[in-house]
């Protein structure tokens, strides 16, 4: 049996409530070379479209998969193994696979969702794995957990990972008692509190980052380290069309142009985005949460908040990752940390961990160790 | 958090939190508590299909059971919602609406206008539309034109339990009179529905799906019909875009001519009969503002020029069908 050395392509399972995806095209030919982070292909599912990195090196010997058909997660879409495996064997293969039952599939989507009672109210948040230090992965303004969902899983294979939704997002409590750095600091605690967490990896996008700095500041025995993405805090420029226009945004016409400023790949805002995003924006009490939040941490396209000597006073070791076509933060700001490790993604806009997530995922492994 | 919940369950819902949230919220209809010497407890009928059932076991006596006079209850709810309240009157069926027509389209969708602005008419009144549960003439027609027709009220007919939410949370919060029409066939149907309040805008229709060769305007029922019939002309290689309307006054036009500017052809689907519909408003419409896009006539889907008629067979050929919508977008396609 040479089953071995066959390596399955399967489909991607991209965040907690994704069962099924269309394949959209191959990137590559049968009986290509593909080595580690080549694009193999092009996947959309109801929230997002991207290419799909290859996590094995080897001939793709087979397209099992059509293009433009729907396929469950983890279905068998193409075949990779090296030239001196027989078609034979690769047939066999292909005949014996069978989709796995995920056992929390049916009612999966909606259970793998927690909530924790904390001080500040109830808050969503999913986690993964067992093993390893705990890593808590929070988000950008006007974002939840989802915006981790190329990450989520791939740093769960060496850590207990927690996402959560900060207050006043996702599927949070709405309202925010205090809408100032401090503040949401202090929601993270109580998450941290609540979900009985000591102390943790900071992995922090946007004014996440900023969040993860400001409590690395104020109770440095909860953080073992901080990964700051596209963070802000860095400095005082920050895109004030992208905030007001989240903010203002009323419509799909007035929010997908507010959106394109977070990608390099404008092609990665469809339909589905920016529906979700606009539900989201309906519900009571969120206009209120972004409009506070707005005005105390962006006020006038400046941010109000400065902590790199803080963060450098602290010792924490450090890593800075961004987008270099950053459209809402410069990705300039990353040279603001006299010791952090400083790594600057080319291709890639504010949201690198999605359209970079292999690689970004990578430099978190090694940065936590 | 988001959970599946039916249409039916999502319109409690709605009218349960904006009880909650603002006193000034009353329930009013036929049969809404329980009947006439009910106890209204928990069991107690709620509505002649359920939709108002435990509201008042939670409210109390700001859901109303009224005698069988719609004339009189519509009245009163307009008349409430002119001094400060915002009553949500149930119908049961539109269709009989013909007996409280005055205090609708005289009186109610004419305030704001005749007293310069300064009347408001926060009413929201709910009732069943559409055919296929044979109910016969009397209580199966889908009237929504009858309302679009008319300046000063508002006209919502969602096509799922999200929207269905949102859009009476929406109603309810708003100061025209609005009509909320319920299809009857929708009410079990499911979709993820937030459990916290929220609200989906008037004039802002729904793209359901994308496609690149034929768009298919429609509300209520017929979205559904017309994503079968997408689904199977996609297997033809046709692909069709289904614009959602959603409200029908107002209604969104732009969504629509955007749509058929990039499709170039254009199916309008309608339960209403067919003259003076929704149907051949967009037509028109379109026809109109983007003329030059059209690469083919526009077609119109609809029920007939009948009433509904009560023999089971013809009530289910009466219903516009997904073929009907296939078979219209297929004409659309011929070179």
């Amino acid at each position: 049996m040479s089953e071995a050395n066959i390596t399955p392509v399967l489909m991607p399972k991209w965040g907690l409530s994704m069962s099924e995806g269309v394949l959209v095209d191959w990137l590559v030919d049968e009986g290509a070379e593909i080595t580690v982070g080549d694009e193999i292909m092009e996947v959309e599912t109801d929230k997002i479209a991207s290419a799909v990195e290859a996590a094995d090196p080897g001939v793709l010997r087979r397209r099992v998969g059509d293009a433009g058909e729907t396929y469950p997660v983890r279905a068998l879409l193409g075949v990779l193994a090296p030239p001196d495996v027989s078609d034979d064997d690769i047939d066999a293969y292909i005949a014996a696979y069978e989709v796995p039952v995920d056992e929390d599939d049916d009612e999966g989507a909606a259970a793998a969702y927690e909530f924790a009672e904390t001080a500040v109210g109830r808050l969503r948040y999913a986690s993964r794995g067992d093993d390893g230090p705990a890593l808590v992965l929070i988000h950008g303004f006007g974002g939840d957990l989802d915006n981790w969902l190329f990450n989520i899983d791939a740093l769960a294979e060496r850590a207990r990972v927690y996402a959560f939704d900060l207050p006043g997002h996702g599927q949070s409590v709405k309202a925010i008692e205090d809408p100032s750095l401090a503040g949401l600091a202090s929601a993270l605690q109580a998450f941290l509190d609540t979900v009985e967490v000591d102390s943790a990896h900071l992995v922090g996008h946007s004014m996440g980052a900023a969040v993860a700095a400001r409590l690395a500041c104020d109770a440095p025995e909860r953080v073992q380290s901080l990964t700051l993405i596209g963070a802000a805090g860095l400095g005082p420029e920050i895109n004030a069309d992208y905030i007001d226009g989240f903010v203002g945004a009323e419509s799909r016409r007035e929010l997908k142009p507010v959106l394109f400023n977070l990608f390099a790949d404008s092609e990665l805002v469809n339909r589905s985005m920016v529906d979700d995003l606009l539900k989201y924006k309906r519900i009571d009490g969120v206009q209120e949460a972004l409009s506070s939040l707005a005005a105390e941490l962006f006020p006038g396209g400046t941010q109000s908040a400065q902590l790199a000597a803080d963060i450098d006073a602290s010792g924490l070791n450090t890593l800075v990752i961004w987008g270099s076509g950053d459209a809402v933060i410069p990705a300039a700001h990353a040279q603001a940390l006299g010791n952090a490790a400083i790594e600057i993604i080319d291709g890639a806009g504010h949201m690198v961990q999605m359209e970079k997530a292999s690689a970004v995922n990578a430099l978190i492994l090694e940065h936590i160790g | 958090m988001a959970r599946n919940l039916s249409m039916k369950d999502a319109i409690n819902e709605a009218l349960d939190q904006e009880m909650s949230r603002d006193p000034t919220v009353i329930v009013m209809g036929e049969d809404i508590v329980g009947g006439s010497g009910s106890p209204g407890e928990d069991d107690a009928w709620g509505g002649v299909l359920g939709v108002t059932k435990g509201l008042y076991a939670k409210h109390g006596d700001r859901l109303m059971d009224t005698p069988l006079s719609e004339s009189a209850y519509i009245g009163a709810a307009v008349g409430a919602s002119t001094c400060g309240l915002r009553p949500v009157a149930e119908l049961m069926f539109l269709d009989f609406m013909g007996v409280c027509f005055d205090q609708i389209f005289n009186q109610a969708a004419k305030f704001r206008y005749m007293f310069g602005g300064k009347a408001e008419t926060p009413v929201t009144i709910r009732a069943m539309v559409g055919a296929g549960f044979r109910a016969a003439a009397q209580h199966s027609q889908m009237l929504t034109p009858l309302f679009t027709h008319i300046p000063g009220l508002k006209v919502v007919c969602p096509s799922n339990a999200y929207d269905a939410k949102g859009l009476l949370i929406q109603s309810i919060r708003d100061n025209d009179p609005v009509i909320f029409c319920e299809h009857k066939a929708l009410y079990a149907s499911e979709t993820d529905v937030p459990e916290e309040s929220y609200t989906v805008p008037f004039g802002e229709a729904n793209i359901v799906r994308e496609g690149s060769d034929a768009t298919i305007v429609g509300y209520g029922l017929m979205v559904h019909r017309a994503s079968e019939a997408a689904e199977t002309l996609a297997g033809e290689g046709i692909q069709c875009e289904i614009v959602d309307l959603r409200t029908l006054s107002p209604i969104d036009t732009d969504s629509v001519v955007e749509s058929v500017e990039n499709t170039g052809r254009l199916v309008c689907v309608d339960e209403a009969n067919p003259r003076c519909s929704i149907a051949a408003d967009i037509a028109a419409t379109v026809s109109q503002q983007a003329f030059s896009s059209l690469k083919a006539a526009p077609q119109m889907v609809t029920a007939p020029h009948t009433p509904v008629p009560f023999s089971p067979a013809l009530e289910d050929l009466y219903i516009p069908s997904a073929e009907a919508i296939a078979d219209a977008v297929r004409k659309t396609m011929a070179p």
